[in-house]
């Protein structure tokens, strides 16, 4: 048989998804508006970061398929579907070339041609070397996939390190050079635009031997860790928590103004995401509405401290307890109609009551009470002894409070009699009656613990904005947070942790690029869902599930097993 | 003396009479089965017995109390726990932790209590601990509570389903085809641990199965339903006997040949 028939199909499928993918990030902007920033000076934008690694991923893939049919199909593999890759891309670039299409990809500019073929005056030059460069990152790819795992895992934290870097060069910049002896580092590593080949090369070497070694005599410590008695495991953990306490502490202190404000937001979402964490990670009742809560505990705590509408004019403690007394009714309120419904059903009804509440604060009939479109105004910051919490680092120490408080309760939650009894529910709920327990007391309880740290969460976020509007509390927020529960991890509280952090961080430092970010966020859901469903950060015995599959695959010993305890 | 009492019990499903007209008592620590041909109506008396299902007509005592009406979770309160035909653990849960929320009703920790670790919790909860691995041991899954429910295998997990349900404390055990799917030796071997529950826990044991040496090996007393109805009950030796068992599973003319021949 013609062995191009056998091997090379599905390297040619992936080179051609491949090709469609780069040829779809170009045309809608992202290449162009991402080469605005270098990754290294000179030598890489982030546009070309973004089709390198997409091509390197899928001539990876490609590999791997051939690798299967042995040693040498690999290059080849690699090689095909780079090149196809490239031959779209090249397609696409002539195309450009002969007709005007920017009467309906209005991103197709020569601009993004001329970045396509590496800035080569000459056309067919300039395509030449696109085609060479999918030629050699297939080639790379294949180099990569021969690789034996430990290199590779070392190669690809190294590069990526370097990418990330050079992302977040903004962030990592200022508060670089605020500090002596690293400002030094500084104007080594970002002299301009983008990271210094020299840095660049430097950062790679660090992270790699760093991996190298963490990956060596990592194993080593840990069982050593493991030996350990007990007690002085205990006061290892102990001094792991301080550390991360007094990191937390200082954090406002070290990342100055943007950041804290950006550490704001994560913690506010990382407190709702651990109170929809109980209600859907625990006991598995999929709340689309819990933006309600939060705007219900924004509301609350709006109407009775504003002097703009001069009900009450209490100050921020005395409301927080009603808003989140406020929240905790409501959630028992939607949980008694909807305690009959599951999966979908709960879903739909749950995004129903979350739009009633909005189109409640803004409607005119309650304008006099809520303020209407307008929202309300002049929320006082929350005063301890005379200390404001009115920055951003000083309201990072209120939310980070909060934080704490919520993880505490989750976690006291989850390995008790009441935590169990959510998971029974999650699994069977039939069979957790039939158990012993009581589903309406169970299901109300998660509902209601959910929504009072929802209410916290607004409530905060009323007193850091100064001002509620309805248009803060879209049906927008819900998604958000069950995206952040989803990535991180259902039913994991460092999950949710890593989750805001992926999720609302990385977005809030990448500003300039927001255009896209729902369309990054519906790829990385996708991703997240083939690749590595469990979460980024799942409960340990969840990972336990997913990837130890061997265990369940273990033939069942029926025969020999004796049933029961003979007497 | 009857630990378990029904009396005039009738269920429907629109036109379908799954249950009808039903008498049937079941004896303090006895063994009783339940056997009959497929859609005789015997998973919906458990369902019944368990409150999954409220009876039209009729009522179920246990000891003098009526169970219609109650909802699952207080008839197990109340001591009668069961199993089901087709496993149903908790499947992401560990072993241990289906033991333990098998012991939910008798635990008391409370909202509060939980969040503030009151010392009397902890103990509880220590407590609790102790006495699911006792449970762990005594269905011979000793060392296995860590693995979740799923991946253990088919036997261990009927023998887990079962160790949840002694989680409960019941008075009555209701197995629901325990023998399913097992081989001659495994029947046996279960055949013996279902003796030694009911003399080692002083329970009543009331049985689903299909799998007529189980069934005639091991019960005192059985009652065959047909459509719904009680058509015999006995010891296993009449039961086996009787012209119209026969009939309901061989079909109609079988049992003038059999006593024929």
């Amino acid at each position: 048989m013609n062995p191009v028939a056998t091997q090379g199909f599905p390297s040619i499928r992936l080179g051609l998804i491949g090709g469609a993918s780069l040829v779809l990030l170009s045309l809608i902007g992202m290449v162009e508006a991402f080469n605005q920033r270098e990754i290294v000076s000179d030598v890489i934008s982030m546009g070309q970061t973004l089709l390198l690694f997409t091509a390197v991923f899928i001539a990876y893939l490609a590999a791997i398929r051939g690798r299967e049919r042995g040693q040498r199909q690999v290059f080849g593999a690699g090689i095909t579907a780079g090149l196809i890759m490239a031959g779209l891309l090249a397609l696409l670039v002539l195309l450009g070339h002969g007709v005007n299409m920017r009467q309906v990809f209005i991103n197709a500019s020569p601009a993004l041609f001329q970045t396509l073929i590496f800035q080569q005056e000459e056309l067919w030059a300039g395509i030449g070397l696109l085609l060479l460069a999918g030629a050699v990152t297939g080639l790379s790819a294949g180099l990569l996939c021969l690789l034996p795992g430990q290199l590779r895992h070392f190669l690809i934290s190294g590069l990526c390190s370097v990418a990330i870097v050079g992302l977040l060069q903004d962030m990592i910049a200022p508060v670089l050079s605020e500090w002596g002896p690293l400002a030094d580092l500084n104007d080594l590593l970002f002299p301009g635009n983008g990271l210094s080949v020299s840095g660049a090369i430097g950062l790679f070497i660090a992270v790699v031997v760093l991996t190298a070694v963490w990956s060596f005599k990592g194993q080593a410590m840990q069982t050593r860790i493991q030996a350990l008695p007990p007690r002085s495991r205990r006061g290892l953990n102990l001094a792991a928590v301080l550390v991360g306490v007094c990191v937390l502490l200082v954090l406002p202190q070290v990342l100055g103004l943007f950041l804290s404000e950006v550490m704001t937001i994560i913690g506010l979402y990382v407190l709702l995401g651990l109170g929809l964490n109980i209600v859907v990670g625990f006991a598995g009742l999929l709340d689309l509405g819990y933006v309600a809560f939060f705007a219900i505990g924004s509301y609350t705590q709006a109407i009775l401290t504003s002097p703009e509408l001069g009900f009450f004019n209490w100050n921020f403690w005395q409301a927080l307890p009603l808003a989140v007394f406020f929240g905790v009714m409501a959630g028992v309120i939607l949980g008694v109609p909807v305690l009959k419904m599951r999966g979908d059903y709960l879903a739909i009804a749950t995004l129903g009551f979350g739009e009633i509440i909005r189109i409640l604060v803004l409607s005119d009939f309650l304008r006099p009470w809520l303020g209407g479109a307008q929202g309300i105004g002049k929320i006082p910051k929350p005063e301890i002894a005379g200390f404001e919490f009115a920055t951003p680092p000083q309201l990072y120490y209120l939310i980070l409070a909060g934080c704490v408080l919520v993880w505490f309760i989750s976690w006291r939650l989850r390995d008790s009699r009441l935590g169990r009894a959510w998971m029974a529910v999650r699994e069977d709920e039939d069979v957790a009656q039939a158990m012993g327990i009581n589903l309406v007391a169970t299901k109300l309880l998660a509902f209601a613990t959910g929504a009072g740290f929802s209410a916290l969460s607004g409530a905060i976020f009323a007193t850091k904005l100064g001002s509620v509007y309805p248009h803060s509390f879209n049906v927008m927020i819900s998604i958000n947070i069950i995206c952040v529960i989803i990535v991180g991890g259902m039913g994991s509280m460092p999950g949710v942790t890593v989750g805001a952090l992926a999720l609302v961080g990385l977005p809030e430092l990448l500003r300039e690029f927001a255009d896209y970010r729902l369309l990054v966020y519906g790829a990385a859901l996708v991703a997240m869902m083939l690749l590595k469903p469990e979460g980024l950060w799942p409960e340990p015995t969840r990972q336990r599930e997913l990837h130890e599959v061997e265990i369940a695959a273990e033939p069942a010993p029926l025969a020999e097993e004796p049933v029961g305890p003979r007497s | 003396m009857a630990v378990i009492t029904i009396a005039n019990l009738t269920k429907q499903f629109g036109g379908l009479i799954a249950v009808e007209n039903l008498d049937l008592e079941v004896k303090e620590q006895s063994i009783h089965s339940i056997i009959g041909p497929n859609g005789a109506g015997k998973t919906t008396l458990f369902n019944c017995i368990t409150g999954f299902y409220r009876p039209e007509i009729g009522d179920i005592l246990l000891d003098d109390h009526s169970l219609v009406g109650l909802l699952p979770d207080q008839i197990v309160r109340h001591g009668i726990a069961r199993t089901y035909q087709n496993i149903r653990l908790f499947p992401d849960l560990t072993a241990m932790e289906n033991i333990l929320v098998g012991m939910h009703s008798h635990l008391r920790a409370g909202y509060f209590g939980t969040v503030l670790g009151l010392p009397a919790m902890r103990k509880e909860e220590k407590d609790a601990n102790e006495e699911a691995l006792r449970l762990l041991k005594f269905v011979n899954l000793a060392g296995k509570g860590d693995l979740l429910a799923k991946n253990l295998p088919y036997g261990n997990q009927r023998r887990l389903e079962i160790g949840r349900a002694l989680a409960t404390r019941p008075k009555v055990l209701c197995l629901d085809e325990p023998a399913a799917g097992m081989n001659p030796r495994e029947s046996q071997d279960l055949m013996d641990f279902i003796r030694h529950l009911r003399d080692a826990l002083g329970i009543t044991i009331f049985l689903i199965e299909h799998q007529m040496r189980v069934v005639m090996g091991i019960s005192e007393k059985v009652t065959v339903l047909d459509y719904g109805k009680k058509i015999a009950e006995g010891t296993p030796a009449e039961v086996q006997a009787n012209p119209l068992v026969i009939e309901a599973y061989l079909g109609r003319g079988s049992a003038t040949q059999a006593s024929a021949a």
